[in-house]
């Protein structure tokens, strides 16, 4: 842990914002043991902490399903909103646009995002409203006991035999056509990769659509099954290397120049992308996409960041919105004076 | 904020509201103080308002029927969330799509009780152009007050046609913000749970995202909580909010705008109307007057839950007409939820419901046939 200093010999480390990591826990999992979910929760933990944000200035946002119950499972310290299923990202617009000094995070699941949810997922993306989506994908709906989700890859057999025979929904893909500035995929088995990918998701500014296949322990992880431990870790084909250095850090990630991608992202931190696919640009869009749909035919799981966009605005900047939250703005700049009622009244005479 | 779906007739609010909002709520540098959103559908739009009324702006969403519908669930949301929010719903004529360019005062008990599970709204009734802009702004001290859902029931007629009307009156009151926790008062507190009644008028504190205090988060969720908006299955904790919410909602009845009384000459015959449909009914009592020598009294009702002044005038007089654009009573039928049975009796409905907005004549020989004159 680069960032933390130590606060005496037998002090626990903390951030550059002087906090220890227990400011950032949540309560106890609910989940069931060994649920991929709980690891993304660990992550999120260590990122924010890593990242030192003020837990009071996070959001966390959510819709229905196990996916939705984690965010009582991660920073007591933060506001947090479960709303109804596949609405998150309605309630979270409405929340950014309130107060846009807050950093919203959402989690959402497969059901969530890509069936219930899909009509305001897709809207979300075209809007690039400044905020970390998280799908914690797994195929499966887990609540109601082990039903297919649009993200079940075809083939895919259920505990029970069901085999599913429909396509399924790449939400990498749909969210880079769509318009999110920062997209990529990662397994809640692969720590290192989920750490740096979230720590630079922190820093960035605009729609950040992380897909981070999660094995249901209970309904989806047996032989047969594509969301499992064991087919993420045959299957699993990164395409860069993410390192991330935050603007407050000063040490060197040792890739080797030649290879690597660097995106300067808008608190001035570091992302770079080692590659590892051949002349993989983060930045082309058809490429991203293109390169999403070949993995797809040959049944690769590509993780890693696939398109990062600094530059686009963000709905508050088409908003022309002031910087101060419209929640707390003052009367004198929300009521119009006595002249301007005046005024209209004359015009209607 | 305001989020929004295009749907006939409420899109004019929007447009005049939009328009306002850039010629009023500019600062000098050029930056909006507002932000108005055309939402995917019905169900973004009011997630949008809780969303920010949760984070704690003034939010409101406008739209008919059919949007309604679309918003029942996230309703049931703000309610039992305790959400504020602000939602206009320009009445047309229903069911399902029904004539959208045709007017109607149908939607009055779904959005009374808009949603699944026990639920129930204020819904605020305004009938002219000076009431529009009056319950306009009430409505939102109304919504943080109480912190929830406030619906705003007008009509195509009210909502789309040009009327006179008297001049509005510049409001003097300052806004009424709710119960909101400081991180200065929290600190001095200590603590806070966001549910618990601790001034005796059913309505908790809540604090606002971004509160700098350790102890100010709170989990809002719409599953069960307790009164610390913990997660909750013991049937004891459920219920204690849920009693609590009905306490509420049973204050509201002298925190709604109170209804207007007309005439009260201690007549034998009680009118009752609301809306858009007093215009016609005051007119229809002249005519009445006129050619039947008869005067009634009349109480326009503004608001559910019903002010006590509104059981008075029932219980004041031997038949109570109330005359409304719908044909199912529906204020009809939300009366006699709310009055005891010897009073229930007494009510008698003239209906008008055919898209076109009611008219004097329509109610005056409907009122002639059935007192038998």
């Amino acid at each position: 842990m680069a960032t933390a200093t130590a606060s005496g010999a037998a002090g626990p480390k903390l951030n550059h914002i002087g906090l220890p990591i227990v400011e950032y826990r949540g309560g106890k999992s609910t989940l069931c043991a060994g649920c991929g979910h709980n690891a993304i929760s660990e992550r999120i933990i260590d990122a924010m902490f890593e990242m030192g944000v003020e837990p009071e200035r996070v959001m966390k946002m959510s819709g229905i399903g196990c996916s939705s119950k984690s965010p009582a499972y991660f920073m007591n310290r933060s506001f947090s909103f479960n709303s109804v299923h596949g609405r998150m990202p309605s309630i979270t617009t409405g929340a950014v646009l309130a107060n846009s000094t807050m950093k919203a995070l959402g989690i959402s699941g497969d059901g969530d995002t890509a069936s219930i949810g899909m009509g305001q997922f897709v809207h979300l993306l075209r809007r690039n409203l400044p905020m970390i989506y998280i799908i914690e994908d797994n195929g499966v709906y887990g609540l109601t006991k082990g039903q297919f989700s649009a993200t079940a890859d075809i083939g895919s057999r259920l505990k029970t035999g069901v085999i599913n025979d429909l396509p399924p929904i790449d939400t990498c893909a749909l969210a880079i056509q769509l318009g999110a500035t920062f997209v990529g995929r990662s397994f809640s088995g692969d720590k290192k990769q989920l750490l740096s990918m979230l720590k630079a998701a922190i820093a960035h500014k605009g729609t950040v659509l992380l897909d981070v296949i999660s094995p249901c322990v209970t309904f989806n992880d047996h032989e047969g099954s594509t969301k499992s431990y064991k087919f993420l870790q045959d299957h699993d084909e990164p395409i860069n290397e993410v390192g991330f250095v935050a603007s407050f850090d000063d040490i060197e990630v040792d890739y080797d120049s030649g290879q690597v991608y660097d995106v300067e992202m808008h608190d001035g931190s570091q992302l770079r992308l080692r590659k590892l696919l051949e002349d993989y640009d983060p930045t082309d869009k058809a490429n991203a996409v293109r390169t999403l749909m070949e993995a797809q035919e040959k049944d690769e799981i590509l993780t890693g960041v696939f398109y990062i966009d600094t530059q686009k605005p963000t709905f508050l900047d088409q908003l022309n919105m002031v910087d101060e939250p419209l929640a707390t703005l003052p009367e004198s700049l929300t009521r119009p004076p006595k002249s301007a009622l005046e005024s209209l009244m004359a015009n209607l005479q | 904020m305001v989020a929004w779906y295009p749907i006939t007739p409420s899109t004019s609010l929007i447009e005049a509201t939009t328009d306002l909002l850039k010629k009023f709520r500019v600062t000098p540098e050029g930056k909006a103080t507002f932000a108005v959103v055309q939402a995917e559908d019905e169900l973004a739009a009011i997630g949008m308002v809780l969303g920010a009324g949760w984070a704690g702006a003034r939010a409101m969403t406008s739209t008919s029927g059919p949007g309604i519908s679309l918003m029942a669930e996230f309703s049931g949301l703000g309610y039992y969330a305790e959400i504020p929010g602000v939602i206009f719903d320009v009445q047309r004529t229903g069911p399902s799509t029904g004539m959208p360019t045709r007017t109607q005062q149908s939607d009055l008990l779904s959005t009374a009780f808009l949603s699944h599970g026990d639920t129930r709204h204020p819904v605020l009734l305004p009938g002219s152009m000076k009431e529009c802009f009056e319950f306009g702004y009430a409505a939102f001290d109304l919504a943080e007050r109480m912190q929830t859902p406030v619906f705003v029931l007008t009509d195509l007629d009210l909502g789309m046609n040009n009327w006179m009307s008297e001049q509005f009156v510049y409001p003097e009151k300052p806004l009424d913000r709710g119960k909101v926790l400081t991180a200065e008062e929290l600190e001095k507190l200590g603590s806070f749970s966001r549910y618990r009644d601790v001034d005796g008028d059913a309505i908790g504190w809540r604090t606002l995202p971004g509160t700098a205090h350790p102890k100010a988060a709170y989990f809002t969720r719409g599953s069960g909580h307790n009164d610390a908006a913990g997660y909750t299955e013991r049937p004891e904790e459920y219920q204690a909010v849920m009693e609590r919410l009905a306490r509420k909602f049973e204050r509201a009845r002298t925190m709604v705008p109170a209804p207007v009384e007309y005439r009260n000459g201690k007549a034998k015959i009680g009118f009752l109307a609301y809306g858009s449909t007093d215009f016609a009914l005051r007119e229809s009592l002249d005519q009445i007057e006129k050619e039947h020598g008869l005067s009634a009294d009349y109480m326009r009702i503004r608001a559910f839950p019903f002010a006590h002044e509104i059981h008075d005038f029932v219980a004041s007089h031997e038949r109570v007409y109330v005359v409304e654009q719908n044909r199912d009573a529906q204020m009809a039928s939300l009366l006699k939820l709310d009055l005891a049975a010897e009073q229930v009796v007494k009510l008698r409905s003239i209906l008008h419901y055919n898209g076109l907005p009611i008219d004097a004549r329509t109610i005056t020989e409907e009122f002639r046939t059935k007192e038998g004159l």
